[in-house]
């Protein structure tokens, strides 16, 4: 049986990792290889690194570190940030990267999802949306939530996995930061119209959140956070154990 | 020395990383003389079966590998390269493979559950049939990582482990010195590189 997965999110800026972190035995926590292969031993199904580095010098320093990771951590990477062009998808997947996620480019470029996945592979493009609710109204935002595009999410969403995209990672600007649980609302409505994996993200605050989400959702593949795994409230061993014990197929 | 064949296709940076990380040193090449030099040899691949069956023909590394595979040194083919190994493949017509194991690659969509997801994508556990060299260092119900939309079918005799999903996938074949795995053990965590590591030892 297929697992569900856990995927904790890194956001990199200038070759380092963004939110302050506090592990036990990590010497260089803002290191991304140092935690990438930390989340690895500890059982995470996955990673994703997204630069949010706007320099050129940051982004050589981004796919440098990429690559150190991929020599390091034999689990799925997918990358995301500043993925605007079908030559930004080579400049990562070069460096090791498996997945590439696309947020803004794709709304800026609709016809990125599809040439991408022509060239790579469906398996290969991730569309992630940062979507939130405007008079009951479900609209993608960009740039990195702070604009409204006014498009209508699932219908854009549905299109984006028309054209290839293998995978969504819905992310509820309504929920994020919250910490009161993944918006299950939200997700159940791009569950119905896709049949690819969704990757559930924004909201987790403990490990409750995530029985539930996959006790509700069963539609739902994985559940990514960054926060709570790098500060420590989530332990990502013992979240898989509750889901275990909860009967939710987990890779131990 | 490991030669992972270049016939175009497919990124090999994890390949070769993973082959690292267990200190087995590996060579991305097509030079019909390093292969014979090698004491391995993997057939990777990603994307469309005729495709790349195409580009393996073309390329001269097909009948390469089908001479290596004769003349017993070890090969494994991974993910679309393990399908290559077969008889034939369905995916958009009909395409033939390289014959070194019986069988025929087919869409999973005959055998699963229509409301499944495809591809098969991520984390599943194995399920062995069977004792394979490949398996020396991990235990049945370990999880491996896998990507695939078709599956390998008609081949009873060399299923080495099956994955659940609504029907039992083909996960991995072995058929004398020749070794196949559907998922992928470069993306397998330690699991993946203890079976890489077996293959180093076979």
């Amino acid at each position: 049986m297929i697992t569900k997965r856990i995927i904790p999110c890194l956001d990199v800026k200038n070759g380092r990792v963004v939110k302050g972190v506090n592990f036990e035995g990590l010497s260089d926590v803002a290191s991304p290889v140092e935690l990438a292969k930390y989340y690895s031993s500890c059982g995470a199904d996955e990673l994703v690194f997204y630069d949010i580095t706007a320099s050129a010098e940051g982004r050589a320093l981004f796919t440098d570190i990429l690559t150190q990771t991929a020599k390091s951590v034999f689990i799925p990477l997918t990358v995301g940030g500043g993925i605007n062009t079908v030559a930004d998808f080579d400049r990562v997947l070069k460096c090791g990267a498996d997945k590439v996620s696309v947020n803004s480019g794709a709304i800026r470029n609709p016809d990125l999802v599809y040439e991408a996945a022509k060239l790579y592979g469906d398996q290969c493009v991730v569309i992630s949306a940062d979507v939130k609710r405007v008079d009951g109204v479900f609209r993608v935002f960009a740039k990195g939530g702070r604009e409204n595009t006014g498009m209508e999410a699932i219908s854009w969403i549905k299109r984006c996995v028309e054209n290839g995209a293998g995978e969504v990672v819905l992310n509820s600007i309504d929920t994020d930061g919250v910490k009161g649980g993944f918006d299950l609302e939200m997700l159940d409505a791009v569950c119905q119209v896709v049949s690819v994996p969704v990757i559930a993200s924004g909201g987790a605050g403990r490990i409750e959140d995530f029985i539930t989400l996959f006790k509700t959702l069963p539609k739902v593949d994985a559940g990514l956070a960054a926060s709570i795994f790098h500060f420590g409230e989530v332990k990502i061993a013992d979240l898989k154990a509750a889901m275990a014990k909860n009967d939710i197929p987990t890779r131990l | 020395m490991i030669a992972l064949i270049d016939y175009g296709v497919g990124n090999l940076f994890s390949l070769t990383s993973s082959f690292a990380a267990i200190g087995q040193e590996a060579v991305v090449t097509s030079d019909p003389e390093v292969i014979r030099a090698a004491d391995r040899l993997i057939l990777p691949g990603v994307g469309a079966f005729g495709d790349a069956a195409k580009k393996l023909r073309e390329s001269g590394m097909a009948e390469v590998v089908k001479s290596e595979a004769a003349s017993g040194k070890p090969v494994m083919g991974i993910c679309l390269g393990m399908q290559l190994l077969f008889d034939k493949s369905c995916e958009y017509g009909e395409h033939e493979g390289l014959g070194l194991i019986r069988g025929e690659i087919r869409p999973i969509s005959e055998v699963i559950d229509p409301d499944l997801k495809i591809p098969h994508i991520g984390w599943n556990a194995l399920l062995f049939k069977k004792d394979s060299k490949l398996f020396k260092y991990i235990k049945e119900g370990d999880c491996v990582y896998f990507v695939h939309s078709y599956y390998a079918a008609d081949c009873a005799d060399s299923v080495t482990a099956t994955a659940e999903y609504s029907a039992e996938l083909t996960a991995s074949v072995e058929s004398g010195n020749v070794y196949g795995c559907q998922f992928h053990p470069e993306k397998s965590g330690d699991v993946g590189l203890n079976i890489l590591r077996a293959f180093c030892e076979i």
